[in-house]
């Protein structure tokens, strides 16, 4: 489904920051990738979704045959990628609800199914809330306005779940949630395994991979990929740390 | 994502100023210039009685002592006055008496003006009197209307037709010296709309009035004049648009409202005229002056604007709370992109005890647009508990448009309650990719955050009205996001 080769990226003032990635994550697989801060994951999150302010030097992605890097940013969202934003933006005036309408039906658009009324809409979004265990009155309000930290990553999650993206790439979705969100952001993410689609996770923390087990696990360090294993590669380095790969680069 | 990608997306969306078309309409104009004898020919073509042609040869009189003002913060090239020509009509043999008579031409351009003229518009409720250049060319719904005791016609017919409640309310919001444009109005005023709701009345559709300037070279200065007697209730649409022309067309208008004792006057105003073109050439200087007076206990006026056109926009909707416990409101959107430029916003002056009033302004800056809220508060000092909520809010889309905010408050009576909120903000690059990573085009989401931002505008708008100014929302900031 995704298929990285020897991707190199660099931001405004020149720096390289990614310096060779290569990358293969098959439909139905679920990847983790680690790294020490600084290393490159959220860029390399942000190429791959066309977050502008980088600069592809070298390399190629493909998605699903084509040519991920050539197409507009709206674009690979449409055609099924999802960003799980380390950080997500906040949008005042625009309401939540109305927001993920218009996110939905355009995504839909694109897969040639019909706009949803408001009635549907409705219906839908009750059942994903139920999984996700999140208040309908955080629906009314602005587009992750005054949301707490937690509630802006559950609310990326449930943005995920009625996307129902084909490759979704989640960036420290399970940063700052206390136990409890952090089992309902699991659910959220257990539920899209399936076949048809394909799953990275950016993460720092063995703990969300009790949740939801990786097939495989990439150790990111200085811009390349410096290891990988199956799942117990994540938990040998919460014992022994990023140290032994530090200097890999 | 490159920007030439960007721009390849929105070329097809880029329809520009639809409204821009030239109608070949023969029409019959005054000689260019400004004299008493242009005053004199307006007043005879229109064959109007002694006392109004006074009227307006004393407004010429103030006016020519007069000098136009230089307090906003607008950048305005010098207008000729003796270059423009101050009447121009669709030549006709004699007034319509159905829309069958009207010319075909015309009722074309009103037709791409998506104007419900006809039959259509019973079932939008709305009735139409239509200001072309000068003239008032078909009132709809008159009848409908007259059954109820409401007349709605045009200035000039309500002049003939109704002369004791012209006479009897007409620049006594607004006076003939009010002010440089106002007193250019009042002498060479050539139509507008009229419209009178009698005592306990609730005008059951909207009434609306369309402006065009379609003759090259004139200007527009219409008059219209709006009275809700005691416990009536109206909703007035009004919207405007002009041929693109390479030249800046001057719209100087004069609006009076007076509502009565426990009535309600709604003015909802989508303002679309010509911006000029992306270089800052051509556009509409719209300079009016629009003023309601709430003369009677529990009177309430609230003022809805959205104005997207124009390449320079000087207007004050402004509220007199005369009568006790009476109520104004002034809600606005106005958008800048390119070079155009908007010095608006309202008066509110408190005058009677327990008075209200709200404003909420939002202005929208793209391009090099350079958008200022210009507001006075003013409680005097027999509004005892008067008070106050101001919000104004401005987004800039952008680094190279400005946004402003001038509040002047003056509260001359120590009960008086007065709140002030201003916030400035801008569409940044992360919201927009947050968007776009949901799926939204570029043109969708700045459509999407820009709704969200006037949301509390639009919704004073009444529900065709607000649809239309979504999208015109849309369309003037197009080009504005690379
Ligand atoms: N837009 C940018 N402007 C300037 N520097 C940037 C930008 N994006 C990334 N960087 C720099 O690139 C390096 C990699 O950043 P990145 O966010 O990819 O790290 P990360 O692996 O996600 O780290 P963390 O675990 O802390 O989230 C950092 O030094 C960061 O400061
Ligand atoms: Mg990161």
């Amino acid at each position: 489904m995704l298929e990285i080769g020897n991707l190199h990226a660099r931001i405004a003032d020149g720096r390289e920051i990614l310096k060779g990635v290569d990358l293969a994550v098959k439909a139905g697989e679920v990847h983790a990738i680690m790294g020490p801060n600084g290393s490159g994951k959220s860029t390399l999150a942000g190429v791959l979704s066309g977050k502008p302010g980088y600069e592809v030097t070298e390399g190629q992605v493909l998605y699903e045959g084509r040519d991920l890097l050539a197409m507009p940013a709206d674009e690979r969202a449409r055609a099924g990628v999802f960003l799980a934003f380390q950080y997500p933006v906040e949008i005042p005036g625009v309401n939540n609800m109305y927001f993920l309408r218009a996110a939905l039906n355009a995504v839909r658009k694109q897969r040639g199914e019909s706009e949803m009324d408001a009635g549907q809409f409705l219906k839908a979004v009750r059942a994903k809330l139920k999984l996700l265990e999140i208040g309908e009155d955080l629906l009314q309000r602005g587009v992750n306005v005054g949301f707490s930290g937690g509630e802006k990553k559950r609310n990326e999650i449930f943005q995920m779940a009625m996307l129902d993206p084909k490759l979704a790439i989640l960036d420290e979705t399970d940063s700052g949630l206390d136990i409890d969100a952090l089992q309902m952001v699991s659910r959220g993410i257990n539920a899209l395994r399936g076949p048809d689609r394909a799953i990275v996770m950016i993460t720092h923390y063995q703990r969300l991979l009790n949740y939801v087990v990786p097939d495989r696990v990439h150790v990111l360090s200085a811009g390349r990929i410096v290891k990988s294993g199956d799942a117990a590669l994540a938990r040998e380095l919460e014992e022994t740390g990023y140290g032994a790969y530090g200097d890999a680069a | 994502m490159t920007d030439t990608t960007a721009a390849r997306n929105l070329a097809p969306l880029r329809e520009g100023y639809k409204y821009g078309f030239v109608s070949d309409i023969e029409s019959e104009s005054a000689p260019p210039g400004l004299n008493e004898d242009t005053v004199r020919f307006i007043a005879a073509k229109k064959g109007e009685p002694q006392w109004l042609l006074d009227w307006r040869l004393e407004a010429f009189r103030k006016w020519q002592t007069m000098e136009s003002p230089h307090w906003a913060k607008l950048r305005i090239a010098p207008i000729d006055y003796q270059a423009a020509t101050y009447y121009s009509a669709p030549k006709r043999q004699n007034a319509p008496k159905s829309l069958d008579e009207v010319d075909p031409e015309l009722l074309k351009t009103y037709e791409k003006l998506g104007i419900p003229l006809n039959e259509r518009a019973a079932l939008a409720g709305v009735a139409v009197d239509a200001v072309f250049d000068s003239v008032s060319v078909a009132t709809t719904f008159k009848r409908t209307l007259a059954e109820l005791g409401i007349v709605f016609c045009s200035f000039g017919e309500a002049v003939r037709e109704h002369p004791e409640l012209v006479r009897k309310y007409l620049g006594t919001v607004v006076p003939q010296g009010d002010n440089f444009y106002a007193a250019l109005n009042s002498a060479v005023f050539s139509d507008g709309s009229f419209a009178y709701i009698p005592s306990g009345v609730r005008c059951p559709m909207e009434l609306s009035t369309y402006f065009r300037i379609n003759a090259a070279k004139s200007g527009q200065f219409e008059r219209t004049l709006i009275v809700a007697d005691k416990g009536a209730y109206v909703s007035y649409l009004e919207g405007c648009t002009a041929p693109q022309r390479d030249e800046n067309q001057l719209h100087a208008a004069v609006v009076e409202l007076i509502a009565l004792e426990g009535a309600e006057i709604k003015y909802s105003t989508v303002q679309n005229w010509y911006p000029g073109d992306a270089e800052g050439k051509g556009g509409i200087y719209n300079f009016v002056t629009k003023r309601g007076a709430c003369r009677g206990a529990r009177a309430k006026i609230s003022w809805t604007q959205v104005e997207t056109g124009s390449a320079i926009t000087w207007k004050y909707p402004s509220c007199i709370l005369e009568g006790d416990d009476s109520v104004g409101e002034f809600y606005s959107v106005a958008i800048t992109n390119n070079f155009q430029q908007a010095d608006t916003g309202t008066k509110m002056l408190h005058l009677g005890r327990n008075t209200r009033s709200t404003i909420i302004s939002k202005g929208i800056s793209a391009g090099r647009g350079q958008n200022t809220y210009r507001g006075l508060v003013r409680v005097q000092p027999k509004a005892e508990n008067a008070r106050n909520y101001t919000q104004c809010d401005s987004l800039l889309i952008g680094d190279k448009c400005g946004a402003h905010t001038v509040p002047y408050i003056e509260a001359r009576n120590p009960t008086a309650r007065i709140e002030h909120e201003a916030t400035t903000s801008k569409i940044s690059d992360d919201q927009m990719f947050y968007c776009q990573q949901r799926g939204l085009s570029k043109e969708d989401a700045l459509s999407l955050i820009v709704n969200g931002f006037c949301k509390e505008v639009l919704k004073e708008l009444p529900m065709e009205f607000a649809v239309e100014a979504q999208k015109l929302l849309a369309v003037s900031l197009e080009g504005s996001v690379g």
